[in-house]
């Protein structure tokens, strides 16, 4: 066991190899035609070929599924934190009637199975006639992400001193002004580690967004359920669809990789 | 703190939000669960019976328990790891920052694709780890082999979740003032009374946070056991969101999964409160 600040332990390199064996199985499977696949077991790639990826990127049913998927992600992302902010602000800086019943009741939410949203979820959004559409599974994702966003915005906004506030009234700065020009940018931090979260439930869900899409908005992770063509499962074209959804999940690690000690404290520690 | 009602002005949005999702969505699923549904204009009401004939069924009842099993399972194992592994970090550093990168990236990884990728690399015929584990001679098919399905989708929940519980507990470790290491040792504290005396109360709120997500999410399994087992073999590895979907979804039995449904819920509920309950009962004997 390591002291504090001391080196990392033998047995966290261990656990990262565990984390990256079966990712490296499949870069390593996405490299490979099917034949070589199911021609026998090779560590390394022995004839690395990028036709899977080719594939994917030239077939309009799997770009397509991409780009409804990145639409439904963002969506839910700049939904989640427009309307997750001045809650936030109000719960850290306020108190009102039904305050703690309120946040206690919004995280309820994050606590419902997917599964049972799923009856009634496909005839509420048929009779609004968002179904079929991204902002339909982007709403329906908000059932998660918005809570979530309360809960660790509220965080990083207590953590501003209220002398902030007081000294911007003082300044003859307008709420609006403050709000925008000044709290914004101070937790702009907890902001980044939002959408962090708001991703890490939107891009990576199955059941609600299969639920709510049929051909028009058919998302990348349905998609990948259905790719058994006539001569069976084309597993080197499954797997480098898989590595090209791990992407966007590394792209958005990578933005937030300073942040993302304090934001798991939600803030709060 | 302000006493101030025109915060409700600034919290309307999300409660608009909530509502449409989540309020209109529930009614729904408590009006179907106390009705017989024959079509559009011809209901039924008939009070508890979904309910009671739920809690009869023999597959629910097993799925329940099943599902329990998995949940208590993988709590064992990832909340122990987690912390393990949050100690091993360095605290600060450029090795860090790789660390928590490793670490965060099974959590961004679709489900589908994860239980995708366990899918290719269990495989006996094209995995590396069923490869391995035939080749040590051992014999090991989770397409077959209940316990095989049961040992590698546990192992896969341990790969995807167990990061989680080791960037909360990392960021608690790091929030704790290097003075009460230094105070610990000037006492000649054992390594393993620094961890029960000093780490262990600063990680009390994170580990209570990681315990409830990790409760209620498990709880909620779907998509990896879809994908990787589809539930099988047999109904050996269907827990209960997967075989609320195929009423819900395959069979269109509107009563019955919306009975199912609002037990479910509840079930969760109990569970995350009672936890919460416990922890919060314990703070206040100690304190």
């Amino acid at each position: 066991m390591s002291a504090p600040n001391g080196k990392a332990h033998w047995s966290l390199y261990l656990y990262c190899l565990f984390l990256l064996a079966p990712l490296y199985w499949l870069v390593s499977m996405a490299v490979k035609s099917n034949r070589d696949i199911l021609g026998g077991l090779e560590l390394v790639p022995g004839d690395p070929t990028l036709a899977n990826f080719v594939e994917v990127a030239t077939n309009p049913a799997w770009y397509g599924a991409f780009v409804n998927s990145l639409t439904y992600v963002c969506l839910n992302a700049a939904l989640s934190i427009t309307v997750a902010l001045p809650t936030a602000y109000a719960f850290s800086r306020y108190r009102f009637l039904g305050d703690k019943q309120l946040f206690f009741w919004l995280l309820t939410n994050r606590m419902a199975p997917p599964a049972v949203f799923l009856l009634p979820f496909f005839q509420l959004y048929s009779a609004v006639g968002l179904f079929d559409t991204p902002l339909a599974v982007a709403l329906a994702h908000c059932l998660f992400t918005v809570p979530l966003a309360v809960w660790i915005l509220e965080g990083f906004v207590s953590a501003v001193p209220k002398e902030l506030d007081e000294m911007a009234a003082i300044d003859g700065h307008s709420f609006p002004f403050f709000f925008f020009r000044i709290l914004i940018p101070v937790i702009r931090g907890g902001i980044g580690v939002t959408l962090f979260f708001c991703f890490m439930f939107s891009w990576v869900e199955l059941l609600i967004a299969r639920t709510l899409t049929a051909s028009e908005a058919k998302p990348i992770v349905v998609a990948m359920t259905r790719t058994v063509s006539a001569s069976g499962l084309d597993w080197g074209v499954l797997a480098a669809a898989g590595v090209l959804t791990i992407l966007p999940g590394l792209a958005v690690v990578w933005f937030v990789r300073r942040h993302l000690a304090k934001g798991f404290a939600m803030g709060r520690v | 703190m302000r006493a101030n009602q025109k915060a409700w002005l600034a919290v309307a949005p999300v409660v608009l939000v909530v509502a449409f999702t989540a309020v209109a969505p529930l009614m729904t699923v408590v009006n179907y669960s106390v009705q017989d549904i024959f079509d559009v204009h011809t209901r039924l009401f008939v009070g508890l019976d979904w309910y009671r004939e739920t809690l009869r069924d023999p597959r629910f009842l097993e799925a329940l328990v099943r599902q329990l099993g998995f949940s208590a399972l993988v709590l064992a194992l990832e909340i122990p790891l987690g912390i393990w592994i949050a100690r091993c970090m360095p605290l600060q550093g450029r090795m860090t920052v790789a660390f928590l990168i490793i670490l965060a990236v099974p959590l961004l990884i679709p489900w589908n694709v994860v239980g995708v990728t366990w899918q290719i690399f269990a495989r006996p015929d094209i995995g590396l780890l069923g490869a391995a584990v035939t080749a040590l001679g051992v014999s090991y098919n989770y397409t077959s082999s209940a316990f095989d399905a049961w040992a590698t989708l546990v192992l896969m929940d341990v790969w995807h979740w167990t990061s989680l519980v080791a960037l909360l507990c990392f960021a608690g470790l790091a929030a704790i003032p290097p003075a009460y290491y230094q105070a610990a040792a000037l006492d000649g504290a054992s390594r393993w009374q620094v961890f029960r005396h000093v780490e262990l109360p600063h990680l009390k709120s994170v580990l209570t946070i990681a315990v409830l997500l990790r409760l209620m999410d498990s709880l909620m399994i779907y998509t990896e056991p879809f994908v990787l087992t589809g539930g099988g073999p047999g109904a050996s590895t269907t827990f209960l969101s997967q075989y609320l979907t195929s009423m819900a979804v395959g069979q269109f039995d509107l009563g019955p999964a919306a009975a199912f449904s609002v037990l479910y819920f509840l079930l969760i509920l109990l569970l995350c409160w009672l936890f919460h309950a416990s922890v919060m009962k314990r703070g206040d004997a100690a304190a």
